[in-house]
């Protein structure tokens, strides 16, 4: 190895990504936590932090454009500083729609749900197991994994459909639920998206191992 | 860099070896060098991308005992053939030096030291051709008061561009250049960068560099040496992004080298 340096920053920089992996992960959670048992405090909590996320893909974004401008990176090690700027992009806003889930929580306020939550519990999971298992692929350069996970995300999309109908026909019965109703479907809206991001991240995965731009799952959405 | 894949084959070099006497330099070499377009050679230290490039002008028959094999073919005819005419080769093949080497003589004469050579006495001829070179080398703007000045008074860039200019005058298909810009500040090295995108119009460039961002920057293919032989010779797109060898992506990447 003659450029241990340059290999540890690169190293150090994965770790910073995985940390950012982790905020995110965390504000979903806690969002979908927030919303379900109507905790206020922790949806303000979650909307408060997002500027952490933020502030942590722009101090990535800067270790990147420093090392592409001091080291000249070549080959694997330009394309992971190529696949760690789409990354955190991804990350980033994937932390959005946690803090658009926790914004919707806030807006419903201390009026009951139009129902309890059972498949929007499912759709989070699913696409937080998405998240870490794509970051945990990244750190491995398994493409395997990676392409599995952009397949999940038909499942994710197929949840969306239920919960969306169901609402749908929930509020034809009762128009008086309408905006709470369609606070729900919004919710469901950033899962979904959500589990898209994390298709664009495993995109990432494969290009840094392989070069080769693919669109692996076109989401219907 | 350039994407276009139409050119012609200028030079095609099919299974050479090279020997330093009985120590073999290079192991079965076999690669085309693209016409109007410039081919970089990468590698470390002795892999023998030096000794590779001077077979291309048979600079290594100056030496007693060295030997080649294979094939190497400019314009149909192979160029390691015994009764080859080597001045009428090196007309046609240039060669530019890691360090500056003007001749000790005017601006002027430098350059027409090669034409008179090649039997052009005639003063406006001459005259017309080194302004032509000095253009062609983005020397003359700088140097066109100074054409009587000792060529030893300009500056190291200035001097390299010179050897550029010297090297095209006499008119060669092919420019061979030995790590041309490693002697050279950043300024004088983006200016002979520039000069080798207006040079490939008329002629075919091969470049040694030890430096990979040049290569990058200059050459639409290029050529990893390791140890004598061609490990990986590709578009210099697809080797900097993603090489197909291990060892070229090591090396590149700085794992070994």
């Amino acid at each position: 190895m003659t450029r241990e340096l340059f290999h540890k920053a690169l190293k150090d920089l994965e770790d910073e990504l995985l940390k950012m992996s982790g905020m995110v992960s965390e504000a979903l959670n806690s969002a979908m936590t927030a919303l379900e048992k109507r905790d206020m405090a922790l949806s303000e909590k979650v909307v408060k932090n997002d500027i952490h996320i933020n502030q942590k893909r722009f101090d990535i974004e800067e270790r990147c454009i420093r090392l592409i401008a001091t080291q000249q990176p070549m080959a694997v090690d330009l394309r992971i500083l190529a696949a760690v700027i789409n990354v955190i992009t991804d990350l980033e806003r994937i932390g959005d729609h946690s803090e658009g889930i926790a914004k919707i929580s806030l807006s419903i306020g201390n009026a009951p749900l139009v129902k309890p939550l059972v498949d929007l519990p499912v759709m989070a999971g699913k696409a937080d197991s998405m998240l870490k298992r794509c970051m945990a692929a990244f750190v491995a350069r398994d493409i395997d994994t990676a392409r599995r996970i952009c397949n999940e995300d038909d499942d994710v999309d197929a949840l969306y459909d239920a919960i969306y109908s169901e609402l749908v026909m929930l509020m034809v019965g009762n128009p008086k639920i309408i905006k709470d109703a369609t606070y729900l479907i919004w919710a469901a809206h950033n899962l979904e998206r959500t589990a898209d991001r994390v298709t664009n991240i495993a995109e990432r995965v494969v290009y840094m191992v392989t070069g080769k731009m693919e669109e692996m799952n076109v989401s219907k959405y | 860099m350039n994407d276009n894949n139409n050119h012609n084959d200028k030079i095609i070099i099919k299974g050479l070896n090279f020997y330093y006497g009985s120590k073999q330099a290079l192991y079965n070499v076999t690669i085309a060098v693209k016409e109007n377009e410039v081919t970089a050679l990468i590698g470390p230290s002795g892999c023998g991308k030096t000794t590779f490039l001077r077979c291309l002008n048979r600079m290594h028959d100056l030496y007693a005992g060295n030997r080649y094999e294979g094939e190497i073919i400019l314009d149909n005819a192979n160029i390691l053939d015994k009764g080859l005419d080597l001045i009428k080769l090196r007309s046609k093949i240039g060669m530019v030096f890691q360090k500056p080497t003007p001749f000790p003589m005017s601006v002027f004469d430098n350059i027409a030291f090669g034409l008179k050579l090649n039997g052009i006495s005639k003063k406006s001829e001459l005259a017309a051709l080194v302004e032509k070179a000095l253009k062609d080398s983005a020397l003359w703007d700088e140097i066109k008061d100074r054409l009587n000045e000792s060529a030893l008074s300009l500056s190291g860039g200035q001097q390299q561009r010179l050897c550029i200019a010297r090297a095209i005058a006499v008119q060669p298909d092919v420019i061979l250049m030995d790590e041309p810009c490693s002697a050279l500040d950043p300024v004088a090295t983006a200016k002979i960068e520039d000069m080798m995108t207006e040079l490939k119009r008329n002629y075919t460039v091969v470049i040694v560099t030890h430096n990979m961002q040049q290569a990058a920057r200059v050459s639409e293919w290029t050529g990893f040496f390791m140890m004598g032989e061609v490990k990986e010779f590709d578009k210099t797109q697809k080797i900097f992004t993603t090489p197909s060898n291990q060892m070229t992506e090591d090396y590149i990447t700085g794992r070994f080298g």
